[in-house]
């Protein structure tokens, strides 16, 4: 069909298909190059047995076999990710959208709220892991020492095996402005007149946000599900600045032993297979998500 | 609240003055609460810099003292002097700043000829491919370290910063897609009139439609920068040499290594921080707004 249109497209459409082509030139190139042949090597070498020197030796499934049989530290990394998933998550969906709702409020100079929650969000993860590590020290840190003179005393933190992925959870919490912001944008495309049709039927601020707010803010709250919960799976910088996985293994994340495996151990065959497991892992969820999203994501057109 | 602000001068007026009076009243006191209560989680939300900035200050006997002070002494200021003899602070910014440049040159080269032909040109399977491109967006970026890691040992180039500017050369998804959205914006009879005029396509893109856009190229120009000065696990992966490294990276080398000079410490963090605060304080109009239309993050 392409074919037959191509025959007799005007000399002109021929030209602009050619130019529209020349124009992805690069993108293709770095598709295949940087995309689509790192991903076929990668499968290729998950099923091998490959220090990077030698030539990869062919195992087939057996790095798959011993990551789910026989591989306590597998398990350790998945349970830690999974548990820093399930703490930060949903902390940071809803304090995230508490604080657009404030930035939301019309009052003059929030531009400047604005700006200040959302500072966090462009600092480095290597500059904020080493700020908490000095703030949550566990005798001298600002946070103790405001504990202590409220009556409290603070946690080892990053130092106690049940604190150190609390911690964690705690530093990705100080970035929410990140979120707010998107939701801010969500909710400014609420249209007006919904509230006010709402308010001269009598409805309360409390029935305004849920009948009209969280309905049409679901869109919004779907994709920053999706995008919160594959930054989660990613933590790295935080395990491997301040913690290395410790104490006890508490904090260590996935990539962290993704990372050890590959460019300590050099076990490419087996890194490349804790890789591909993370990418399939991802990706269910990611379906998974979107598969619910039917049940309670509004979208105006239906 | 959006009523109040719908009243007009009339139904003031026809309000009797105390009630209008009880309203002012009321709109003030909500006016004190909400700042009131965003004052008090800004304050928490910038805790953590503060101290950071108050403990640089402080001496070295100073940053253990009990109960410790929030205002320093006596300020030291020649912390931050120290900090850049103690680390070679200087070296790692001009390095972060050279990838920055890389990438900032392939993102400008690559993205306007990308984007102009997925949201100008005609051609056969264009929606497929920009779908496809979309796509890639989704998958994790660890995945292909390990094949393209051994790919660049293979050719020499680790250690150098090829295997870091290189990728920009080929289009960030994310800049394709915020560019072809914002071409769409521009109408198409400027490209007809030129076209009419005889301009050819790329005279068209780079007289006509690349010198309105650069909005979306500033907001380019200063994710790069933020994604490139943060990043951590790239460098860390195809950098070895100490001399080479970027500011992420050389920082957390000296994590541990001089554990207790934290006032040292916080002034060297503060200082690799600066240039992207006082980016993000003259383009944050910008960038919020580019976050918002894409729904990204620093």
């Amino acid at each position: 069909m392409v074919i037959a249109r191509w025959r007799t497209a005007s000399p002109n459409a021929r030209r602009e298909a050619v130019e529209g082509y020349v124009s992805l030139i690069p993108w293709m190139i770095g598709f295949l190059a940087f995309t689509i042949i790192p991903i076929g090597v990668s499968i290729y070498v998950s099923l091998t047995q490959w220090t990077g020197m030698e030539p990869p030796r062919w195992i087939g499934f057996n790095n798959y076999v011993r990551m789910f049989t026989n591989d306590p530290l597998f398990w350790q990394a998945l349970k830690v990710t999974l548990g820093f998933v399930a703490l930060s998550l949903p902390l940071k969906l809803v304090l995230g959208l508490g604080l657009a709702l404030l930035l939301n409020l019309k009052i003059p100079g929030m531009n400047f709220f604005r700006t200040v929650f959302y500072i966090p969000a462009v600092i480095s993860g290597v500059a904020v892991s080493l700020m908490w590590m000095w703030l949550l020290q566990p005798d001298t840190g600002v946070v103790n020492t405001m504990l202590y003179f409220a009556g409290i005393e603070g946690p080892q933190w990053f130092w106690d095996p049940d604190w150190a992925l609390p911690s964690v959870a705690l530093m990705s919490i100080w970035k929410v402005g990140g979120s707010a912001i998107i939701y801010l944008a969500g909710l400014q495309n609420i249209p007006a007149h919904l509230y006010e049709a709402a308010e001269i039927d009598g409805a309360g601020a409390w029935a305004r946000f849920w009948r009209i707010t969280l309905p049409l803010l679901t869109p919004t709250l779907f994709f920053q599900l999706i995008i919160e919960m594959i930054d989660s799976f990613k933590v790295f910088t935080e395990a491997f600045v301040i913690t290395h996985g410790g104490p006890l293994k508490a904090t260590y994340f996935y990539l962290l032993y993704f990372y050890e495996e590959a460019f300590q151990n050099f076990n490419l065959g087996y890194a490349s297979a804790l890789a591909l497991v993370l990418t399939v892992i991802i990706l269910l969820t990611t379906i998974f998500v979107n598969y619910t999203s039917k049940r309670w994501v509004y979208y105006e057109s239906e | 609240m959006s009523q109040s602000k719908r009243l007009t001068v009339a139904d003031i007026q026809q309000m009797s003055s105390a009630s209008a009076k009880r309203f002012r009243a009321k709109k003030w006191a909500r006016y004190f609460a909400a700042y009131a209560v965003m004052t008090a989680i800004a304050i928490v939300f910038m805790i953590p810099l503060l101290w950071m900035f108050s403990t640089s200050l402080k001496s070295r006997s100073e940053i253990f003292a009990w109960p410790p002070s929030w205002i320093p002494e006596q300020p030291i200021w020649s912390n931050y002097a120290e900090a850049f003899n103690k680390y070679p602070l200087g070296r790692f910014m001009v390095n972060s700043f050279v990838l920055v440049l890389g990438n900032t040159m392939g993102e400008l080269v690559a993205v306007p000829i990308i984007a102009y032909g997925f949201a100008r040109l005609n051609f056969p399977f264009k929606r497929v491919l920009f779908v496809l491109m979309l796509s890639t967006m989704m998958i994790p970026g660890q995945i292909k370290l390990i094949p393209l890691y051994s790919i660049y040992n293979q050719l020499k180039l680790t250690n150098t910063y090829v295997p870091l500017i290189l990728p920009s050369f080929f289009g960030n998804p994310f800049f394709i897609f915020l560019m072809v959205q914002y071409i769409r914006t521009i109408p198409r009879d400027l490209d007809e009139a030129a076209r009419i005029d005889g301009a050819g396509t790329w005279t068209i893109l780079y007289r006509i439609v690349l010198p309105l856009c650069k909005p979306v190229l500033a907001v380019m120009i200063v994710f790069t920068f933020l994604w490139v000065w943060n990043d951590f696990l790239q460098p860390l992966i195809y950098l070895s040499d100490f001399y080479t490294y970027p500011i992420s990276v050389g920082l957390a080398f000296f994590q541990g290594r001089y554990s207790v000079e934290w006032n040292m410490f916080m002034a060297a963090t503060l200082v690799s921080i600066l240039p992207v605060l006082v980016l993000y304080f003259f383009a944050q109009r910008h960038l919020i707004g580019g976050i918002a239309s894409l729904g990204l993050k620093g």
